[in-house]
């Protein structure tokens, strides 16, 4: 076994289609994150990003191959270690901040002492404090991923996955947040994944790249971009920024390409 | 942004409120002026009316009748519309098979039901109770399916990867996720299963207020009608004001 946090091997995802032959959506692929790491996963839509994500949480199984992290295998439960954090919003409107960010904590029987601390530590963290007692309708997009991110970190997880956390948000948002997240990575020591279809996001924020084919998707290459840890969105201004985005579009146009021709019905995968 | 969304003062909302029960009121008196006391009891008169029949106890017994045969109708129209609800909204292809049958089955006028209805339970609470649940039973159901099934899969993905257990997934997450849709099912089915409930006894019963309004009018007591009526207004005004007041917080935060 490797000491790798999380390591893939030969994992495949195949959906069984009724009366059509079954539809090869990822893999095989062969992964390990070092931990403590910050890897970003990009890829033409539709290559199955958010089903290599759902597979390494044990939301969804493999077809085939095995997932293991921290050396035990993954099989269709969460691990304690793992926090994830989607695109779609996933506050719950019927409770307050703070209470949704507790959401967890209480689930699993934390004392009240030990949840409060937790919670106050993350509402500080994540910039949150005014907004304690409202609830998610009044607030902006960006700052509801900032509870969703904070329900996820008061679980204190060692690896957390990130399912195009800020896509739903403007570029200015979204280049904040990376700072933001960057910090947290820094100040917890998790590893992260991170899945997104945006290149500049990926390549500021990460120490590695992985670079996915269109469907079925499986790495074509894994970029690193040797940041050093201290870094921020600042480096946008710095050419090397702008050689790793260029090796990431070079990577990719041909897939996009080709993933649009799915998409239009031009040519069938 | 702390606060919620700026809304219409509390002061400006009750003078809106007075104008409009002033203008009712001008209208009744108007309608009492230009047709008589014949075919219209003025508000005064139907106010102090109101009050001598209810210091009187007479209304008390019919009263008691009908909130008692609506209190059974509903709890069964409610319990039977959110059961069946969850089951359809959970179980997709059953939802999408029943949706258009239930919605041709409530667009029947009811009344045409009620010799059916009549047949199959008697005279009396079973034909009340029965005849209030079927008008409010289909809206209930019809609200709960919906709002069972546009709860948000990443809801129960996020409660999935925060190791939630099944009972506490149903309890504390799909319950409040369901619950403003629920409740303005709830809201709706009670307004419906009074009118039920009320228009059996004006047809098939002996007692309660729907067969008094009908003793009134074969006997042509103006009063007693208005006053009846006045009642029920007040009774379903306040019912539907204080269930509205809920209904727009739980949907605020949704």
């Amino acid at each position: 076994m490797s000491d790798a946090h999380v390591a893939l091997k030969g994992v495949t995802r195949v959906y069984q289609r009724a009366g059509q032959e079954p539809l090869e959506a990822l893999g095989p692929i062969d992964l390990d994150l070092s931990a403590g790491e910050f890897f970003a996963v990009v890829g033409p839509s539709g290559c199955g990003k958010s089903t290599l994500l759902d597979v390494i949480a044990g939301l969804s199984q493999a077809s085939a191959g095995t997932v293991s992290i921290e050396g035990k295998p993954v099989r269709g439960v969460v691990p304690e270690s793992v926090g994830v954090v989607f695109q779609d919003d996933a506050s719950f409107p019927w409770l307050t901040v703070e209470d949704n960010i507790a959401f967890g904590l209480n689930r699993q029987g934390m004392d009240a002492a030990e949840t409060n601390r937790r919670v106050a530590q993350a509402l500080a963290l994540m910039g949150l404090n005014d907004f304690a007692r409202a609830y998610p309708a009044q607030l902006s997009g960006g700052m509801r991923q900032r509870v969703c991110i904070a329900r996820t970190l008061v679980l204190q997880p060692r690896l957390i996955l990130l399912d195009e956390p800020f896509g739903a948000l403007d570029q200015q948002t979204r280049l904040l947040m990376g700072d933001e997240l960057l910090n947290l990575w820094r100040k917890t020591g998790a590893t992260i994944l991170l899945i997104t279809h945006a290149l500049d996001e990926a390549a500021m924020l990460s120490d590695r790249v992985g670079v996915m084919s269109a469907r079925p998707g499986r790495f074509l290459e894994i970029v690193e971009t040797g940041w050093p840890r201290g870094r921020d969105s600042t480096i946008v201004a710095s050419p090397d920024f702008g050689r790793v985005t260029g090796r990431l579009w070079s990577l990719l146009r041909a897939e996009s390409l080709k993933a649009m021709q799915y998409q239009t019905g031009a040519a069938r995968p | 942004m702390k606060t919620a969304l700026p809304q219409a003062g509390l002061g400006a909302r009750a003078f809106d409120f007075a104008v409009f029960a002033g203008l009712v009121l001008a209208v009744w008196q108007l309608a009492h002026v230009v047709g008589g006391e014949v075919a219209m009891t003025s508000p005064l008169g139907t106010l102090v009316f109101t009050a001598r029949s209810i210091a009187s106890g007479e209304l008390w017994p019919h009263f008691e009748a009908t909130l008692g045969a609506f209190a059974i109708a509903y709890v069964l129209a409610a319990s039977m519309g959110v059961l069946a609800g969850a089951v359809l909204g959970y179980h997709r292809l059953s939802g999408e098979v029943a949706e258009p049958v239930l919605v041709a089955v409530y667009s029947i006028p009811k009344v045409t039901l009620y010799p059916i209805i009549l047949l199959f339970f008697g005279i009396g609470i079973g034909a009340e109770v029965a005849f209030g649940a079927l008008h409010g039973v289909i809206p209930i159901t019809l609200f709960t399916m919906n709002g069972v099934r546009n709860i948000k899969p990443v809801y129960i993905k996020a409660a999935r990867t925060m190791r939630i257990r099944p009972y506490d997934l149903l309890r504390t997450v799909l319950l409040p996720a369901t619950l403003p849709e629920v409740f303005t099912g709830l809201r709706v089915g009670f307004s419906l299963t009074l009118i039920g409930t009320l228009l059996s006894e004006m047809f098939g019963s002996r007692r309660g207020i729907g067969f008094m309004l009908m003793q009134a009018i074969g006997l042509h007591h103006m009063d007693i009608i208005m006053s009846l009526t006045f009642l029920l207004v007040m009774f379903a005004l306040m019912a539907n004001a204080a269930m509205l007041v809920i209904d727009h917080r739980l949907h605020r935060r949704a």
